[in-house]
Formats: structure tokens, C-alpha cells, sequence
């Protein structure tokens, strides 16, 4: 056990260097793809990083143990399955640290790794160390984000969002079952490997990579029958748990639908504009504007990288942040930061105009910035896209699993219909041709 | 020919329709959860009376038929969908389609844009709610009907959920509210749930159509509808059948019935659910178990014939009521339990005549009186003291363990749970109105499973896999039951859950407690839940302690309420209590009327009791009891208001510019007043806030769980459109000023971006000039020239140098604000200092000074004789410390702050007011609640909504009261 040393001005627990040589890291599991690389990308730089791949009902019930039962839901369930890891016996807790991401925004959100904390002492492990995942929020002696660092993050960014693409806009059509899937297995780990290596991070190579990958994924043979097409947005830790969202993507995928699933590069872009924005609105330290606006700028770029890739090979792209950020122009303003903020009715616009206007908004009960941004921009939406078919679904421990397939089963019904008359529609254009 | 299936929360329908599309089968009955049971009957019936139907097309509907048809082979259609197809084929023509079921509540909108809407999981007002309210009214349901037609007067009752809406009913009950009105009111909350909560906006017009059960079986219920839609909505025939023929018509495919039959009667779902560990494994375990408990005894004696002096207690709860009569040795001479059945001076008075009638000569020493009723029912009998229940049950307590340090009592719809430090009260726990897992949820279940509660209870008591349910509130619980059963659960294993989540709930929502030490080793439980052995293993295994239940656990408050009466009236003396000649004499007259003594207008409840005893009820002051308006140079609150009011408007060139007084309006109306009055604008606000204003937005609102101050602002644009002004100024603000005490000085996202919502939802902002633009107020440097940008766009004609000079004025004004009300919270405090009065912090935020917010509990309490500051007062008295959250909000840095300084006080106290649905405050009561305690204060918090039952308030600020007094 590492010697336990603590910030002078606020008391809080360090992670030391001592701790990165002994220590294992443990992090929360939002999205597998995602994830995976995100970890590697730590591994590479030395630290011994461990992605917590448990779930079960025991997860939540130790959440709502250690923490304020009407905290949202992403926490119960991110500080339960720390506690329950920890508490587990499958790690030596005197060489554990924990690590969180903070944003540092006006939602409860920031507030996690505090939360953790307190649920920590309850639970009699103050001692183990949390490692704020943030920009400056926490600084810690043993862990530092370096811009290689965080070039290589964003680059596991990059090839996740363009795995889960492909992967949805594929695996529904796919002729031999499970063929999808295996592609993506197979992906993940090379990329992941490439990324433990320390390689594929240049613009130049994520160009190659992605050209590759695409490529591959193109191979696939499909049968592309007509299928009601659905998207999923809402807080982003709901959105792409599993765990929080009780399946729903396997749920939609039973159901015979293609799923599109916005990707992360758009948060990370959102986040990153915040700050450009609030300059621009408020006034503020130039240094940090002309900072994050080269950092937009190379996400830009590499957003562009996907997109080309994508539309070489016949996919839907994925969402340029330029324009999803164009489309929310006149309904909700920039200044909505918190939590996701306007893009998440940006996203929902987006998604109406490319064909997925079935949408699934997904929320914890009581999100804050969703009354803003998600159920209080709905009419809003109905009202400038029409063809929008949108169901809000509320998460938390105790929303039953089968109340919110029965919401979704309802939009869903309106969706097919609405597919059969457009099928009909073009059936009757073909026909008319036809006689002409 | 088409067969339909409709598998609701508590009945199921069948239809079978022929080639035209006509009814020519149906039928409408409970199924009491047995759902495959009942699905496997009704087809085999159908087939047998029907020519023909076993070739029929066959469809299933209704949420709780989901997961069996998918299973058993038959075609699902979500309910909703079927609604519509039936519509559109039965009644062609229809715009809006509102159907109520046992659970749910839907608004299908037909015309201009297919919309339908569903409740959400929050929600009640439904069938079951209104099963549940006439359980409470003790009415048989078919009688609502006939009742509600009968209403002379209708009070606000909570729509958000049952259990919300019971804590507004019982003290109605209780204050002698007559049952027709109360019905009625039962059905206007209803409407307005569902109109709020569903149509999020939408404007409910055209031809109407009411389908489902209630609003079959009740047309009281569809007058409300009428009334509140300003329409006639017609019920058509077959009404109850539309899911079931909607499947029907969408029915594509006939079905082997033999095999289907089979498939269901053999269907158990996925057989997988979380459990937990059995209560008991063996009969010698429950046997022990037993024995060890049955130590904790109160003694008995004869009532007849017992000469010495007795004692009486009484505890009038809010679903029970309970009386004892105790001898000098505190031994149990008669003791009583019985439903209040909605009306507690009738049982008192009926068990007073039986104490009486058996033994005539009873030489009564004292009284007390506690519980929810504890005021009428002290007036109608003359009983010698009232006490506050905490003080009640810890008296009672004590007797049984003089060293105890926690209390846990669960009653019928409260749980109490008190800390012992040092012999006094030290902290409270009381539940909020949205956690109520309660006996009467047991109890509701139980009746809703076919089941007498006792029955119910032993069942789980050898369960094999108790469910696990979480500890969630009764809406939630309802389809987690449901979704067990469907799963495989027996009925033995959902008792034990539901005994299991009582306690969950309990300990991790009420207490919030991680373990046994936090609660200590001395615990005694009480209340009559506790009677319930299931509960009690299930608490015992919980919190891995062994836990004292005294055998009188359901009558503890009558008890201690009568010990109590022994100890205060020190054996001397004669009682008040009324005698048998006094009962004899009784009368009881309950008049309903407006006190009219100032603006709040509360609605009372007079209950005269004939010798011009009189018992008022309702009233949120004392006004019209004692006619004297209360004092308010002692309260911040009412000063803030008053202070808000002085800023008038002044006509300006550029006319008039409305503010909505709501959210941060509250504290920024100086700011905004002054820079617009300086730009020339005449500045209006809206009127504060009152029910009627509420329910003018109400329609707008698109998130039912969003906090009750954000319902509200919707109401007050909606008042300044109706009043003409054309230009609404609302803006959105990330950040506030920052008063550096935290890290950060943000706005909630609430707080800050509501304008977004008032803007996308309301309809008629599109009629005037609506400027929700983004202000940077906590940048004073870069503000004049923002603001500019933002206003040139509105005002084309105004300059910056204006803008620079009005922001100059604005930043001084609010300087001024805030200079005032410090210099007011100064002189309340020296005040109070010099009068040695007790100061309570009430702490909460800027906008918990609106009197439809705070529900007068600024007044209730500055009727204990305290003096009342706000938060802001005495934030600014300490330096910046760190918090163990991140301090990032400017209203709640505040609060810690207060906390802080009031542990240095001997003389202070703090109270939290906290919103309902108010997510940010998660983490704030934590928070001051450490910093309270970590210096040995108490803490208190009150969670406020729409609708607000002050009678919890009292007891909490009695509690507290009573637990200072001790130190």
C-alpha cells in the first residue's frame, strides 16, 4: 500500500506516482466500443487501467445503499458498481483507485466524483483514491493528461463512434447472423492493440484506419429490406449503458428496427464549444477561446475523415457537428450547456431530417437539463419536423423494464405505419412510371 | 370474424366482432393478477359459446399481456394503437381520445398531427388512484359516483400521485370535510392531472371521446372533464371494449386454440427475478423468533371495576385511531385500534362511552391527546393536553427501554424515526410525501391481490424468494408487482418483498442509513406496521440487529400520550376530559367556508361542537381564529415580499416591459427593474403567484416532474399576455452573480434556461415580443456591451452609452437590494437577540418567498413565537470553507454557508425548504445536513409542492421545538 497523501487547501485523497506504478485503475463501462480503446489508450501510458464490466440488480440496490436515492440515476448505478466492485473481494482495495470523468457544467453531473467520495466513507473505503477525469477540474501528482494523451483519446473516439455506425447501419440486414458483430470483435481488438502500442493517432493515420475499417464493414452481405428506423438520444450515460437503459438497442434490434446511435464525437465537440460560446456571449480569457478553437477545429477534421469514409462505401454519415449545431438555430439557444444541452435537441432534428424520425429520448428521472433540452423542446421539434415520432423514456432503479418497452412499442406502431404508407406511396410512384 | 383480448393493470376484456365489424361477444372482468389463468378461461369460453370463433383472427392488447403473448403465440397491438384503429373505425370524426384504465391515463390526439400520449411512471390520477381514494373516503367505489354529484364545494388536492394526494385528503378527513365535496375534489384532481400531465401543451378541443373504466362507470367524472375542457365529450357504447376491438380489428392471423390454451396455462414467464434471502427458513426459526419478542409486554388489568385513577390517551393518526386507559402503574386497564374511517370525534367519542359504560364510576386523573387530529379532537372533548407525536412515542419508548437511542415507528402513511442523544430527541426523519411505503400501502395491496392484510403478511413469512422490489413509491411498485408475478413470482414471495421494501424504504429513503451504527444498537420499533412479523424480520435482517417491539406497537402514541398526561398532571387534580354526561350532550356541525381575512382566501372548515366550542381548520394562520392579523416584523420572508413591492413602475417612452415574478425573479427584479426603468421601459411584473394563476399555464407544461416554481412561471407569462403587454422579458442565465463562497456561480439548469421551455411550449408567446436572450449578469465588466448586442436587436433605437449608464444604475440597485435586506436581517436578529427569542433559518431559495410556493410556512412558523431570517442573511457571515460536494451554484453555496454559521449560534436553527423534483437539492440536504451535525444541530428539512400538507409541517416544527427545549 502506497503512502496516503492529501491536497493541502481541500483535504482530498491523492493519486500519487507511487499509486500509478501499484496502483490498478477502475473504470466505469458507458459503451463497450468506446471504452475499450478509451482504456488502452491509459494502458499505454503506463497505467494499469480496468474497465468494470459488471451488471445485475445488485448494482443498483448498492447504489441506492450509498448514495441520495433522488440522485439521478447514472450515479446510483456508476458509484454502486464501484462500491459493489470494490466490496466485491476481486481487487486488494489498498491498491485500487477509482476514476470518474467531470465536466466541470452546471448539471448534478460534476457532482458524481463528490458523490463517490462521500459513498466511499460510507462505505469505510476512504482510502481509496478517485481520479477526476476532467480538464484541470482535479489535479493529481500521478495522472496527467498530456496532449498526446489526449489525441490518442480522441482517436479512440473516432474509430468507437465509426465502429457503432457501421455496426448499426449493418448488422440489421446482414444475411449470415452474428457476421456484424464478429467484424466489430475483430476491429476493436486490433484497434485497441494498435492503440496500446501507442500507434494510430495521426490524422493521417486515422484517415488509413478508418478507409480500412469502412472497407471492411462494406464487405458485409446484406439484404436491405425496408425496416422502421430509430434513434436514440437523451443524457449520454443513459443513452449508451446497457445497464442503464435496459437494453434498449437489443430491445429495438427485436424488434426488427435499425438503430442509429449518435456518436460521442459530438459531445466531445459540444463540450469543447461550450466554451467558445460562453466567450462569445459573456466575455471571458481569449487564451482559452483560441484553445478550444483549435481543438474544435482538429475535431473538425477528424469528424470530416469519418464522414468520408462513411459516404465512400454508400452509409449514412455520421452528424457534423457544424450542421447538427446549424439545425437548432431558432429553437433552443447556445447558451444551453448543462448537461447535453441544446444538442440533444439538435440531435433529434438531425435525426428527423436523415430518415430516423422514429425517436427514443432517454432520460434519468428527474434529469435536470432534460426538462430543457428534451421533453421541453418536443413540441417544439413536432412542430418544425412533423415527421418526428418521438417517446421519452424515463430510467431509474425503479421504472419497470416493461412500462417503458410498452411506450416504446407504441411509437413504434405509429412508425410502421408510417413505413407502410410510404412504402405504399413509392409503390404507387413505381407503378405510375410503370404505365407511363 | 375477429377476436380481441384487452389485458389491463386489474381487468381484462374480450370481444369477438363479426365480418361487418360488429360487437356480437364481450365481456369485462377482474382478473386479480391470476392473468394467465384468466386469458386461458376466456378463450376456452369463447370458443365454446361462440359459432365459429375458433377460426377467428386473434389479437392481444393491454401492457400486461405483453410478455404472454409474445410467448404463447398471439398477435400483440400495443394499447394505445388499438385505441386508435378502434376509434377511427367506430367513430370516425374524432380529434381527441381520453381513456383512463386501472393504471393508466391516455390522450390520443387523432386530427392535425397523429399525437398520443401516455403517462409517465410518476403519475397517478388513474383508476387505481380513485380506488385507492374511496378506500381512504371508506366508501364502496360505486358510491364516489353518487357522491361527487352531490358536492357543494371542491378543495385543491394534489394530482401528481395517490400518495401525494391521500396527505391532502386525510386532513380533510380529519378537520370534518364532508365526503361529497371531497369526491368531487377527488375527481377534479383527475383532470387535472390528466390534462396537465398529458397534454404537455396541446390543446384538448374538437370532438371528444371518453373511453376506459372510470370514465365509463362514472359520469360525475366526465362532467369534470366537461367542465375543465369547456366542452361535451360524448361515451360512446361498448365504451370499455375500445383496446379489446382495436386488437380486434388488427387481428391478421387465427390461432390453434388448443394450443394457445395450453401455452398459457403452462406459461411462467422468465421465472427470473431478483430476490433476496428468505425471512425465515424454518417454523422453529419463526418460533424463537416469536418468543423473543413476545418479552416487551405492557400489563394488563381490569377496566371494570378498577377504583384507583386512570389515565387516558389517545392517538388520532391519520388512518387509525387509538385509545388507551392506563392505572397510576402505567398498566393497560383498555386499550382500542380502530380505522378512523374519515372521521376520528366519532370513534373518540365512541370509545370514551365504551370506557364509560364499562366502568361508570372511572375516576379520569388526566388526558392527552396526539396524532393528526390531536387539535379537533382536543376541542370537541375538553382532553387536558395536546402533544406533538415524536414527543408521544418517545415517552412511550422509553418506558419500555429507558436507554434507547433510536425510534423507528411506522404507522399507517408515516414513518417517524427519531434519534435519542443524551436522553432528548436529538433528530427527526419523518417521510416525505413521495416515499410513502407504508401499512396502508400493505394494506391497499394486500386488498388489490384479494387478500385481508394479516392473511397477506403471514404468507411471506416462509417464503422461498422473497422478490426484490427496491423501495420505490406505490405507482412504481404497482408494475414491479406485476412484473414479478409475471416473471414467476408466488404470491408468498411478493408478500415478503413487499414487507422487505417497507423496510428499504424506511431505512434508505426516510433514514437514509448504511448501516446498524449509524442508527445505534438500542433500537425500539413501533407503529402498527411493526405488528407485522414480516416487517419486523424483514427490518431485523436488514440492519443485522436485534430490535425491541413492545406488544402494544400499534398503540405506542395513545400510550405515551397517556403516560404523559400521568407525568404533567403529577397525580393531582381532576381532568377537563369530557364525562359521560358531556357525551350525552355532544353535537357535531361541520360548516365550509372562505375566511376572507386577507388575500390567501384559505377555504375552512368549521366544526362546531355545541357550548360554542368551536374547532377551525384549514386555515394556514391563526388569523381567523384569534381575528388579528399576525405579526411580521420578525419574519424575512414577508419583508422580502413587501420589499419587492416597492419597485413601482414608472412610464417610459418605450412602453411597457413585463417580468415574469418567478424563479430568480425573485431576487433579480431590482437588477432588471432598474436597468429597463433607466432604458425607459415602464417595467411591470407579473402578480405573485396564486392558484388561479398556476392553473392558467398549467396546460403548457411539458414535464409533469419538473419542480412546482418551474410550473409556475408558465402561469405568470400567461398573465402578463392575457394582460395586454407586449414586450416579456425572460432571460436565460447559465451563471449568477458571484458572491465567492463556492467554486463556481452557476444558475440550476432549471433556474437558467426556463425561458427555452416557456418559449417552445407556450403558444400565445408567439403573440407579443418574447426576449429570452442570454445575459451575462455575473461579468459586470463585459455585461453593458453584451447586453447591448443582444437588446439593438429588439430595440433598434437604443445606444450603448444608455446601456452603460442603466447597467451601472442596475448593478447599484441590486447592491441596494441586497444592502437592505441584510440590514433588515440584522435588526431581526438583534432583535431576537434581545428578546431571547429563537432565530430560525429558513433556508431555501430566493424563490421560496412566493406564498403559492412555501404554502405559509414562513407564517406557521413565525406563529411559534420565533424570529424567521433567510439563508442570505447569514451566508455572508462566514469566510469561504470546502464543502465535501462541489460548491458550484450560487443560491446553494448559500446554503452551506448558513449552515456553517448557524452551528456557531446556540440560538439558531436551520430548516431547509426543499422543492419536490428538485434534483439539485439531492445534494444539497446531504450536504447541510453533515455540516449541522457534525456540530450537533439539528436538521430539518420540509419538502414543498403544488400542494403542501402543513399539518406535517407543524409536527416537524413542534418536534424541533420540543427537542431544543430539552437541551
Amino acid at each position: 500500500m502506497a503512502d496516503l497523501k492529501y491536497d493541502k487547501k481541500t483535504g482530498r485523497l491523492l493519486f500519487t506516482k507511487q499509486m500509478k506504478r501499484e496502483y490498478t485503475i477502475l473504470m466505469p463501462n458507458m459503451a463497450p466500443i468506446h471504452f475499450k480503446m478509451l482504456k488502452n489508450v491509459f494502458v499505454h501510458y503506463g497505467y494499469k487501467a480496468e474497465l468494470l464490466e459488471t451488471t445485475g440488480p445488485e448494482i443498483a440496490q448498492t447504489g441506492l445503499k450509498y448514495v441520495h436515492n433522488d440522485t439521478c440515476y447514472p450515479a446510483l448505478l456508476v458509484i454502486g458498481q464501484f462500491i459493489h466492485a470494490l466490496q466485491s473481494g476481486k481487487y486488494d482495495v489498498h491498491k485500487t483507485a477509482l476514476m470518474i470523468t467531470q465536466t466541470g457544467g452546471g448539471c448534478r453531473a460534476s457532482n458524481y466524483i463528490f458523490l463517490l467520495r462521500k459513498a466511499l466513507k460510507k462505505a469505510g473505503f476512504e482510502f481509496v483514491p478517485v481520479i477526476s477525469l476532467s480538464f484541470g477540474m482535479e489535479k493529481n501528482p500521478g495522472f496527467s493528461l498530456s496532449i498526446p494523451l489526449i489525441r490518442r483519446f480522441v482517436g479512440g473516439l473516432v474509430y468507437g463512434d465509426q465502429l457503432m455506425l457501421l455496426a448499426n447501419q449493418i448488422k440489421p440486414y446482414e444475411v449470415n447472423k452474428g457476421e456484424t458483430m464478429a467484424l466489430v470483435n475483430t476491429w476493436s481488438d486490433r484497434l485497441a492493440d494498435m492503440l496500446i502500442e501507442g500507434k494510430g493517432y495521426t490524422l493521417e493515420e486515422i484517415d488509413e484506419t478508418l478507409h480500412k475499417l469502412t472497407k471492411d464493414f462494406s464487405k458485409i452481405p446484406v439484404n436491405r429490406v425496408p425496416k422502421v428506423k430509430v434513434g436514440i438520444v437523451g443524457e449520454i450515460y443513459v443513452k449508451y449503458s446497457k445497464m442503464a437503459n435496459n437494453g434498449l438497442e437489443d430491445f429495438l434490434a427485436e424488434q426488427d428496427c435499425e438503430v442509429c446511435v449518435p456518436g460521442l464525437m459530438g459531445f466531445a465537440s459540444f463540450k469543447v464549444d461550450n466554451r467558445i460560446e460562453d466567450y462569445k456571449m459573456f466575455g471571458g480569457n481569449r487564451l482559452k477561446y483560441e484553445f478550444c478553437k483549435a481543438l474544435l477545429d482538429y475535431v473538425t477534421k477528424l469528424e470530416t475523415l469519418m464522414v468520408e469514409a462513411a459516404k465512400r462505401f454508400n452509409f449514412v454519415p455520421p452528424h457534423q457537428y457544424a450542421h447538427t449545431k446549424e439545425l437548432v438555430k431558432g429553437v433552443i439557444g447556445y447558451g444551453s450547456k448543462m448537461g447535453e444541452g441544446w444538442l440533444l435537441t439538435a440531435e433529434m432534428i438531425e435525426l428527423a431530417d436523415t430518415g430516423y424520425e422514429n425517436i427514443v429520448c432517454t432520460q434519468p428521472f428527474g434529469c435536470l437539463p432534460n426538462h430543457i433540452n428534451g421533453k421541453g423542446a418536443i413540441r417544439k421539434i413536432k412542430e418544425i419536423r412533423p415527421n418526428a415520432n418521438i417517446v421519452t423514456i424515463d430510467y431509474d432503479p425503479g421504472a419497470p423494464k416493461v412500462n417503458q418497452e410498452n411506450r416504446i412499442k407504441l411509437m413504434l406502431a405509429v412508425g410502421r405505419e408510417e413505413l407502410q404508407k410510404k412504402l405504399a406511396a413509392e409503390g404507387e410512384k413505381k407503378e405510375d412510371k410503370a404505365d407511363a | 370474424m375477429r377476436l380481441g383480448l384487452d389485458i389491463g393493470s386489474t381487468t381484462i376484456k374480450c370481444v369477438v366482432l363479426d365480418e361487418d365489424n360488429k360487437l356480437i361477444y364481450s365481456t369485462y372482468e377482474r382478473h386479480y393478477s391470476q392473468i394467465t389463468d384468466k386469458i386461458a378461461e376466456l378463450l376456452d369460453r369463447v370458443r365454446r359459446e361462440i359459432d365459429g370463433a375458433d377460426k377467428a383472427l386473434v389479437a392481444l392488447s393491454g401492457s400486461a399481456g405483453m410478455g404472454v403473448a409474445q410467448d404463447c403465440g398471439i398477435d400483440f397491438v400495443q394499447e394505445v394503437y388499438a385505441t386508435r384503429v378502434a376509434a377511427n373505425t367506430f367513430i370516425p370524426g374524432t380529434d381527441v381520445v381520453i381513456e383512463l384504465g386501472g393504471e393508466d391515463a391516455k390522450i390520443l390526439f387523432l386530427t392535425n398531427g397523429l399525437e398520443v400520449r401516455m403517462n409517465g411512471t410518476c403519475a397517478g390520477g388513474t383508476g387505481a388512484f380513485i380506488d385507492q381514494m374511496a378506500t381512504l373516503l371508506n366508501v364502496p367505489l360505486e358510491e364516489m359516483d353518487d357522491l361527487a354529484k352531490q358536492y357543494e364545494k371542491t378543495y385543491t388536492i394534489a394530482s401528481r400521485c395517490g400518495v401525494f394526494a391521500k396527505t391532502d385528503i386525510q386532513p380533510l378527513l380529519n378537520q370534518g370535510a364532508r365526503k361529497s365535496d371531497i369526491a368531487e375534489s377527488i375527481f377534479n384532481a383527475v383532470v387535472s392531472q390528466t390534462v396537465a400531465g398529458l397534454a404537455q401543451g396541446r390543446e384538448i378541443e374538437g370532438q371528444i371521446v371518453y373511453l376506459g373504466g372510470p370514465l365509463t362507470f362514472m359520469s360525475e367524472l366526465r362532467n369534470c372533464f366537461d367542465r375543465t375542457l369547456g366542452t361535451k365529450g360524448i361515451c360512446p357504447e361498448n365504451s370499455l371494449y375500445y383496446v379489446a376491438c382495436g386488437a380486434a380489428l388488427c387481428a391478421e392471423q387465427p390461432i390453434d386454440f388448443d394450443a394457445v390454451i395450453e401455452a398459457v396455462k403452462n406459461y411462467h414467464g422468465s421465472g427470473n427475478f431478483a430476490f433476496n434471502q428468505p425471512l425465515f427458513i424454518s417454523k422453529g426459526e419463526y418460533e424463537s423468533f416469536c418468543l423473543r419478542h413476545s418479552k416487551a409486554d405492557v400489563k394488563q388489568k381490569e377496566l371494570k371495576g378498577y377504583k384507583g385513577r386512570a389515565y387516558i390517551g389517545m392517538d388520532a393518526g391519520s388512518t387509525t385511531v387509538k385509545g388507551v386507559v392506563l392505572n397510576s402503574d402505567g398498566e393497560m386497564l383498555y386499550s382500542k385500534y380502530l380505522p378512523s374511517k374519515g372521521n376520528p370525534v366519532e370513534i373518540i367519542k365512541a370509545f370514551l362511552e365504551e370506557v364509560y359504560a364499562i366502568n361508570p364510576d372511572l375516576d379520569v386523573a388526566s388526558s392527552a391527546v396526539t396524532g393528526y387530529g390531536e387539535d379537533i379532537i382536543r376541542n370537541a372533548f375538553d382532553v387536558d393536553y395536546g402533544i406533538v407525536e415524536t414527543i408521544a412515542h418517545f415517552t412511550a419508548a422509553k418506558y419500555f427501554m429507558p436507554d434507547v437511542e433510536f425510534i423507528i415507528d411506522i404507522g399507517g402513511q408515516d414513518i417517524k424515526c427519531f434519534k435519542i442523544h443524551n436522553g432528548a430527541i436529538d433528530n427527526i426523519f419523518l417521510n416525505e410525501a413521495c416515499s410513502s411505503g407504508c401499512g396502508s400501502f400493505l394494506q391497499t395491496f394486500a386488498n388489490a391481490l384479494g387478500y385481508g392484510i394479516e392473511e397477506f403478511s403471514k404468507l411471506g413469512l416462509f417464503a422461498k424468494r422473497p422478490v426484490d422490489l427496491g423501495s420505490r413509491c406505490t405507482v412504481f411498485m404497482n408494475s414491479s408487482v406485476k412484473q414479478a408475478q409475471k416473471d414467476g413470482a408466488t404470491i408468498e414471495d411478493i408478500s415478503a418483498g413487499l414487507s422487505l421494501s417497507v423496510v428499504k424504504n424506511a431505512l434508505y429513503k426516510v433514514i437514509r442509513a448504511s448501516s446498524p451504527d449509524e442508527l445505534g444498537k438500542k433500537i425500539v420499533v413501533q407503529g402498527g406496521t411493526f405488528l407485522n412479523d414480516a416487517v419486523l424480520r424483514a427490518f431485523e435482517m436488514e440492519m443485522g440487529v436485534e430490535v425491541v417491539r413492545p406488544n402494544i406497537a400499534g398503540l405506542m402514541g395513545a400510550y405515551g400520550a397517556a403516560l404523559y398526561s400521568m407525568k404533567k398532571s403529577k397525580g393531582t387534580g381532576r381532568s377537563s376530559l369530557a364525562d359521560a354526561q358531556a357525551l350525552r350532550d355532544f353535537v357535531h356541525e361541520i360548516k365550509v367556508t372562505n375566511c376572507g381575512l386577507c388575500n390567501n382566501n384559505c377555504r375552512l372548515t368549521v366544526n362546531s361542537f355545541g357550548g360554542g366550542r368551536k374547532f377551525i381548520a384549514g386555515n394556514r394562520c391563526e388569523r381567523p381564529i384569534t381575528k388579528k392579523a399576525p405579526a411580521t416584523g420578525m419574519n424575512m420572508y414577508e419583508y422580502k415580499l413587501r420589499l419587492l413591492e416597492t419597485y413601482r413602475p414608472v412610464e417610459g417612452l418605450r412602453g411597457k416591459l413585463g417580468i415574469p415574478m418567478g424563479l430568480n425573479m425573485f431576487e433579480l427584479y431590482p437588477f432588471w427593474y432598474r436597468f429597463f426603468t433607466e432604458l425607459k421601459f415602464e417595467v411591470v411584473h407579473s402578480p405573485f403567484s396564486n392558484r388561479k394563476l398556476y392553473q392558467r399555464g398549467q396546460q403548457t407544461i411539458p414535464s409533469d416532474t419538473v419542480c412546482f416554481p418551474a410550473k409556475l412561471m408558465h402561469g405568470h407569462v400567461q398573465t402578463l399576455i392575457d394582460e395586454g403587454i407586449e414586450t416579456i422579458f425572460y432571460p436565460c442565465l447559465s451563471y449568477n452573480f458571484d458572491e465567492h463562497l463556492g467554486d463556481n456561480h452557476y444558475n440550476c439548469p432549471v433556474v437558467a434556461y426556463y425561458p427555452e421551455v416557456i418559449r417552445n411550449n407556450m403558444k400565445d408567446v408567439k403573440k407579443v415580443n418574447f426576449i429570452k436572450e442570454y445575459f451575462g449578469i455575473h461579468r459586470p465588466k463585459d455585461f453593458p456591451k453584451k447586453a447591448y448586442e443582444r437588446l439593438s436587436f429588439y430595440f433598434p433605437d437604443i445606444t450603448l452609452n444608455e446601456v452603460r449608464v442603466a447597467a451601472k444604475k442596475a448593478y447599484e440597485e441590486q447592491e441596494l437590494y441586497r444592502a437592505k435586506v441584510q440590514a433588515k436581517g440584522e435588526e431581526i436578529i438583534r432583535k431576537a437577540e434581545h428578546e431571547g427569542k429563537k432565530i430560525f433559518v429558513l433556508a431555501g431559495r430566493p424563490y421560496h418567498i412566493d406564498p403559492e410556493i412555501n404554502h405559509g410556512i414562513d407564517k406557521l412558523i413565525a406563529g411559534f413565537d420565533v424570529a424567521i431570517v433567510s439563508e442570505d442573511v447569514v451566508s455572508s457571515r462566514v469566510d469561504r470553507f470546502h464543502t465535501g460536494v462541489l460548491n458550484q451554484w450560487t443560491y446553494h453555496s448559500r446554503l452551506y454557508a448558513a449552515a456553517k454559521y448557524v452551528t456557531t449560534r446556540k440560538d439558531m436553527e436551520l430548516i431547509q425548504l426543499v422543492s419536490f423534483g428538485c434534483g439539485v437539492d439531492a445534494i444539497t440536504t446531504d450536504e447541510v445536513r453533515e455540516i449541522l451535525e457534525e456540530k450537533n444541530k439539528i436538521y430539518t428539512q420540509i419538502k414543498i409542492d403544488e400542494i403542501t400538507n402543513l399539518g406535517a409541517v407543524k409536527i416537524r416544527i413542534r418536534s424541533l421545538l420540543a427537542a431544543i427545549d430539552n437541551d
